[in-house]
């Protein structure tokens, strides 16, 4: 089973995040389970939501408290809440930035945390470019595909497809698209 | 009764006397094919105004709708006397659910009705005041914004007389009840309180809003009859007097009705969409006190000493209700 | 159809499928999903011939089906926690009235302290109501028990609540399979009802019953609900049949042949529950797990069944019966009463805390070997308490406990667990 906690802010569409992420790997066939941390709705606030992707049926109904795969949408959040909890030590992170981890102050966490595969995506950016607005949740997923390869590309764009109509899912399955190609790029040059 | 063009009175009273009528104009009471909708054999008390003026408001309910009707009952003196377990005084088919639920449950009777194609069955849900104004008041008034199709029909007899006449938000200023009682500096109900649900449904903008009393039955029976002609919320607010609660004698429920209504404390009036578009005008005003004196919860009033004060204060009332809905025919409305 | 969706949309879906006629909704967290989807279902035209009112309170939304029940519509409405408090009055009025009514419970916890997370608290403040209760252990569950509770309910006579835990069942995405209308159909016949208000042949319902009567109406109910003792495994049977999937009738059992230490939940839980148990059994330990679908009526008979030669039950419970403990454990040894078993009491998951395994393991463990505290609170904050009771002893003015404890605690986005 492989586990994903997505953290964000009430209105960057955190739920959904995980949603589309379900719908991806449903539609590959996989046992997918996605939910929230359930709070009010209240925009601005720390949001959790969760994804597991099995080849089995999902019977486990425990928050993930131990993710195969981080995905932080707000860096806020960062040392607000303690948002690295359980973190497999050959975990990957997706961070929504531009900046890098040392200006983020994330040196030290992964200096402790050698094999976590971390990458920082400006997911908010290419929304702003392709959506309109800096809704960074379906690039998110795009550097998720490409990141961890638990999903295909094709996957995500269809599941944006279930959620958002027209221009919207248009300009979010773009963003993705440029998220997952610029991973691609980021982890060949790492290979390189 | 609008219907009529000639007025013919009896000697001492107000009533128009049927046999003076066409036959079409004649009420729904002396009709062979009345179908006494609450039945005789119920257990209200003698001189019962909620008995007397359900019986006149449903028979007309069902002449109106050729008796294809369906009653919805909030629990109340109405509900208990009527159903006795296994026996019923009920013509019609009859739903007792809650106390304050009879609004929504005949929006759900209303609604299963319209799923069903049933167009040509009607709903009327009852109650008392205290089913109404207070605990209903929730339902009721939802029922109402939704412009469901229901005629709510309220019999105010103006406390809970059911559990042994306490306060509710209809009892009249001084009144005593179990839970207002005549003694302290400010004996019986305190003024400044309670609320005018006939008018709170105006302000809904429902269809028909209409008062009448057990005084005037063809009045009633008119109301009933032209609300069950509309379609949507529609509210009729009826004065029924209450022996027992009221202190009065059972031979003077009708009586009372007429002065209340007489005196101006209980204006008659109609309303369509939020507008008053008729009200019954008073031919001779009557004092309050000739009201008040016949009945036993406004003692107080009289004995020991007499209350001028008071009295004047509640003459007050009845005097701005006049003016407020034009009882004395005067003015425009 | 599979389909990856939310168990709101899926709840609302097979609601749909059964034909509805009369919809009340009021909006109550984490319910409120249901009602939207089926308000657009209906707008949309997509449900024949349904009316969906949005009234004023749940006490009317209850109500509203109430009336349209008796007039021989098939009425559904869903509520939640307050809500379901709020509408009590009516909730008993439904089934003395024997009117079938299907209504989905979205589980949450009832306060003071207001919480909108999920516990069982609510559907069990209504056990004793004369509503059929059963209990979804996923969202696979809670579309086929909402289709068997249609048939059920219409069948007896009886309301039916169908209890689905609040969002970690109602907002969960997963892989559900919707069946076909022409399966539901066939499935769920019209509803033809035992008593009606119809002007052709004018019936008083509601009637007040006095002492002379009032037991044997009270026996009634109690028969009929009794009687979906064999009819809810009928049903479940047919269902099987139909649709290919199983709901387990009355109640579900897993690996509890053998098992010495047998751990009995209803709803969601279930399915950590088994994912501890695999482990525990991996490790030698001779465990097993019962989900209970039926709560009421309470299957008294199939328990003692399944417990066989179990030698304790653990009863993992969503609620909690303040001044006793637990609720469901009360009927578990009532069940069991003769058998001798220790059964355990494990108060777990209240206002939302989530239920891990790693919790559920311990606990599990120490009652296997007889070491676990008869009644336990999983993962209860002892520093917490203590620190609020010394203050409760030490000062008379000392606040409001729920503040005292969140001024401790931080907030709840702090904590992944």
């Amino acid at each position: 089973m492989f586990q994903v906690r997505i953290h964000g802010r009430g209105g960057q569409g955190v739920v959904t995040a995980a949603e589309m992420l379900s719908i991806a790997g449903f539609l590959e066939g996989k046992h997918t389970q996605a939910f929230p941390s359930f709070g009010s709705e209240r925009m601005g606030a720390p949001v959790m939501a969760f994804c597991r992707i099995d080849d089995k049926e999902i019977r486990l109904r425990e928050p993930v408290m131990a993710p195969d795969a981080l995905i932080i949408q707000d860096t806020t959040l960062l040392h607000q809440v303690n948002l690295f909890e359980g973190v497999s030590d050959h975990g990957y992170v997706l961070i929504n930035s531009t900046r890098s981890m040392s200006e983020l102050g994330l040196d030290d966490y992964f200096a402790e945390h050698p094999h976590i595969r971390v990458l920082g995506v400006p997911a908010s950016q290419l929304a702003l470019e392709h959506v309109g607005r800096p809704l960074p949740n379906a690039a998110l997923l795009g550097g998720f595909a490409a990141l961890t390869g638990m999903i295909r590309f094709e996957s995500v764009a269809a599941a944006i497809e279930e959620k958002f109509k027209g221009k919207i899912a248009a300009g979010n399955i773009a963003a993705a698209r440029a998220a997952f190609e610029m991973v691609n790029a980021a982890a060949q040059g790492a290979i390189a | 009764m609008r219907t009529s063009h000639v007025k013919f009175y009896q000697t001492g009273t107000f009533t128009v006397g049927n046999r003076l009528l066409s036959e079409t104009e004649r009420s729904v009471q002396s009709t062979l094919e009345r179908t006494n909708a609450l039945n005789s054999g119920h257990r209200a008390c003698q001189g019962c105004g909620e008995a007397l003026g359900a019986r006149y408001a449903i028979d007309a309910a069902m002449r109106a709708t050729n008796n294809q009707l369906i009653a919805a009952n909030a629990t109340g003196c109405l509900e208990v006397f009527s159903t006795p377990y296994p026996e019923t005084s009920w013509q019609v088919p009859w739903i007792h659910s809650l106390f304050g639920n009879a609004a929504a449950v005949a929006t759900g009777v209303a609604a299963a009705l319209r799923v069903k194609g049933r167009t040509d069955t009607r709903v009327v849900a009852q109650g008392g005041d205290g089913g109404t104004t207070d605990i209903g008041f929730g339902c009721l008034s939802g029922m109402f914004e939704r412009n469901d199709d229901v005629l709510y029909i309220c019999y105010d007899n103006e406390a809970y007389m059911n559990t042994g006449v306490q306060r509710s938000s209809a009892t009249p200023p001084t009144a005593r009840t179990a839970t207002t009682q005549a003694v302290g500096p400010e004996p019986g109900n305190v003024f400044g309180q309670g609320k005018n649900v006939p008018l709170i449904a105006m302000a809904h903008e429902i269809p028909y809003v209409a008062t009448a009393s057990v005084a005037d039955v063809r009045d009633l029976e008119a109301k009933v009859t032209k609300a069950m002609s509309m379609h949507g919320a529609r509210y009729i607010h009826i004065l029924v007097p209450c022996p027992l609660g009221w202190g009065s004698a059972p031979h003077d429920t009708v009586k009372l009705a007429r002065l209340a209504t007489e005196s101006g404390l209980f204006p008659v009036f109609e309303a369509e969409r939020g507008e008053i578009t008729d009200r019954r005008t008073i031919r001779k005003q009557v004092p309050v006190e000739e009201y008040l004196r016949l009945q036993r919860r406004f003692a107080h009033l009289f004995k020991p000493v007499l209350q001028v004060d008071v009295i004047a204060r509640l003459q007050a009332a009845a005097d701005r209700n006049i003016r407020r809905f034009g009882l004395h025919g005067q003015g425009e409305l | 159809m599979l389909k990856q969706i939310e168990g709101s949309r899926a709840v609302a879906e097979a609601v749909a499928l059964c034909r509805p006629e009369v919809i009340c909704a009021y909006p109550i967290t984490p319910q409120t999903h249901i009602v939207e989807n089926l308000g657009q279902m209906v707008k949309a035209g997509e449900v024949d011939n349904c009316e969906f009112i949005n009234v004023e309170s749940e006490f009317a939304a209850l109500s509203v089906a109430i009336g349209a029940s008796a007039t021989g519509a098939r009425a559904y409405t869903a509520t939640a926690s307050q809500g379901l408090l709020f509408m009590a009055e009516a909730v008993y009025n439904a089934s003395g009235l024997g009117l079938p009514i299907v209504m989905t419970i979205g589980n949450r916890a009832i306060g003071a302290p207001i919480n909108i997370w999920n516990d069982q608290q609510d559907s069990m403040s209504m056990r004793d109501a004369g509503w059929i209760q059963l209990y979804a252990e996923t969202n696979q569950d809670a579309v086929d028990l909402h289709i068997q509770a249609t048939r059920l309910a219409e069948e007896l006579s009886v309301p039916v609540m169908v209890c689905v835990d609040g969002f970690i069942l109602t907002h969960a995405y997963e892989r559900v399979d919707i069946p076909t209308q022409e399966q539901v159909d066939a499935f769920v016949p019209a509803f033809e009802p035992r008593q009606l208000l119809d002007p052709a042949e004018p019936v008083t319902i509601g009637a007040m019953v006095g002492p002379e009567a009032f037991t044997e109406v009270r026996y009634l109910a109690h028969y009929r609900q009794m009687q979906a003792l064999w009819l809810i495994p009928e049903l479940a049977e047919e269902y099987e049949q139909q649709f290919g999937r199983s709901t387990g009738g009355l109640l579900r059992s897993y690996r509890s042949d053998d098992a010495e230490t047998l751990v009995i939940a209803l709803g969601s839980v279930n399915g950590t529950i088994k994912d501890v148990v695999d482990k525990l059994r991996d490790e030698g330990t001779a465990i097993g797990s019962v989900s209970i679908t039926s709560f009421r009526p309470f299957p008294a008979k199939r328990l003692r069944e399944v417990v066989g030669q179990a030698r304790r039950v653990v009863v993992i419970e969503k609620s909690l019966a303040v001044g006793i403990g637990g609720i469901v454990s009360t009927d578990v040894r009532m069940a069991l009463a003769g058998a001798g078993l220790p059964v355990y009491t494990v108060v777990a998951g209240l206002g939302g805390r989530a239920i891990t395994q790693a919790s559920l393991r311990e606990a599990l463990l120490k009652a296997h070997r007889d070491v676990l505290e008869r009644l336990t609170f999983l993962d209860l904050r002892h520093d917490v308490i203590h620190r609020e009771i010394e203050r409760l002893e030490t000062q008379r003015r000392s606040g409001p406990v729920a503040e005292n404890i969140l001024r401790q605690l931080g907030s709840v986005a702090d904590h992944i667990g």
